[in-house]
């Protein structure tokens, strides 16, 4: 039995595609790369600056001046490139990288996203998240579906702080893939032994069916 | 502005830092950030300054030692959250913050030091970052104006230099150093080595960006989050 992020994990490799240039978030999205089938070409994009992540160094391979966004370690893979941070999001928000693949806190039924900020608590800061919404041809939300006292993390309204209004294209859960099109938000799929009645009771937002057999 | 001037004193550099001067400070995390200049800066003691920089680095590294030692009044980053000392002196209201997303950080560093004041950007639209700012549509869609900012100087920190102040930088070290070189009105540089025979197609920063140059010896290059792999 797979656990929760397993499963999410598992379903958001998917949507990668042979060929594409694509930003994982720190967290669970970072894990999505271990999943890419070998015989893809995919490029993963890294905001400080390198266009081709490679894997964790080993040990005598470390170099301070090569790190993710997440500021751990990396290498490099055959043709990547460096670049400065105003060129990193001209290629982001230009709609040069194909999908980024981003944790979250909340999302509306609209397509609203909340993932950088609880009020009440240290303000971190959003780091590259609102230019990656805001830039990326597709983005693609990973998350659990209810937080750990069983609240839905997918609402009617965002109730924190907005990264982006009507940004995400698409939301996999540990229960589900829902879609966000000018039709509202749509269940497209069951994750393995979910039922629809589960995911309605779990969520708090509204969604029409389209489950895609 | 003059040629670039390969300094022998990183005290010297700083010398004409003045209390409440605006810096822009390259790094990202503490990877290509000018670590000799801020701790001459820290020597120095200078007060009540404005630092934007994408981070503040950590408790006793990078930014963290002029945040340690009460010199900076307002921080202009994108992601601050490396940092408890920085956590105690913002809630204590000693220190403003303005968050500014990643990329309008960047693009607003580089505006500066081309000459443009203002661009139009999605990025934060909806979110509490628009609040305030002038909204416009172009082609349908929804864009907020955001402002260019220069700074009185710039610190940064380079791999390569030559005599005429020229660049190249290493790795992902590069980063916010050659938007901030643009964007300071007079831009100090620390680098690693000097050497006359730079490729000029391999320039990163041309020497026009650049006032004063630096070089610095035994670089402790910290590692924020050391990721080995294991297999």
């Amino acid at each position: 039995m797979m656990n929760v992020r397993e499963r999410i994990i598992k379903r958001a490799v998917k949507e990668v595609k042979d060929g594409m240039n694509i930003n994982l978030g720190i967290g669970m999205p970072t894990l999505i790369a271990n999943e890419i089938p070998n015989d893809f070409d995919v490029m993963l994009q890294s905001e400080n600056g390198l266009l081709g992540i490679g894997p964790y160094p080993s040990e005598n391979e470390v170099d301070a001046d090569l790190i993710n966004a997440g500021k751990e370690t990396v290498t490099t893979v055959t043709g990547s490139a460096f670049f400065d941070s105003a060129e990193s999001f001209a290629m982001i928000r230009g709609g040069h990288i194909d999908l980024a693949i981003l944790g979250g806190m909340e999302v509306s039924e609209r397509g609203d996203l909340a993932n950088w900020i609880i009020p009440g608590k240290m303000v971190k800061g959003m780091g590259g998240a609102m230019d990656i919404v805001n830039g990326a041809k597709k983005i693609v939300i990973v998350m659990e579906h209810v937080t750990k006292h069983g609240a839905s993390k997918v609402k009617k309204e965002c109730s924190l702080p907005l990264t982006g209004k009507q940004v995400v294209n698409r939301l996999i859960t540990d229960l589900a893939v829902f879609d966000f099109t000018s039709d509202g938000m749509e269940l497209v799929e069951l994750q393995s032994g979910v039922t629809v009645e589960e995911v309605r009771e779990k969520t708090e937002a509204e969604f029409k069916l389209a489950l895609k057999v | 502005m003059g040629r670039a001037k390969l300094m022998e004193s990183f005290n010297q550099a700083v010398e004409y830092i003045q209390d409440g001067a605006t810096l822009i400070v390259g790094g990202f995390g503490l990877c290509g950030i000018p670590e000799y200049l801020i701790q001459a800066l820290r020597e120095k003691g200078t007060k009540d300054l404005t630092i934007v920089s994408n981070n503040c680095g950590v408790d006793d590294w990078g930014l963290g030692l002029l945040l340690a030692n009460k010199q900076i009044k307002k921080m202009i980053s994108s992601y601050v959250g490396e940092n408890k000392i920085f956590a105690e002196q913002y809630l204590s209201g000693e220190l403003e913050v303005e968050l500014v997303p990643q990329g309008t950080l960047a693009e607003r560093i580089r505006a500066g030091g081309a000459g443009i004041p203002g661009f139009y950007t999605a990025t934060g639209v909806g979110t509490p970052i628009a609040e305030g700012k002038e909204h416009k549509e172009f082609n349908g869609r929804t864009y907020i104006l955001e402002e260019g900012i220069v700074g009185d100087f710039a610190l940064i920190k380079a791999w390569k230099a030559d005599q005429k102040g020229n660049l190249v930088y290493c790795k992902t070290a590069r980063n916010f150093n050659p938007v901030a070189a643009m964007a300071g009105k007079v831009t100090i540089a620390e680098v690693e080595e000097v050497d006359d025979n730079l490729n000029p197609d391999y320039i990163h920063t041309p020497g026009v960006y650049v006032q004063r140059l630096l070089q610095g010896a035994a670089y402790s290059k910290r590692i924020e989050r050391l990721t080995v792999n294991s297999h």
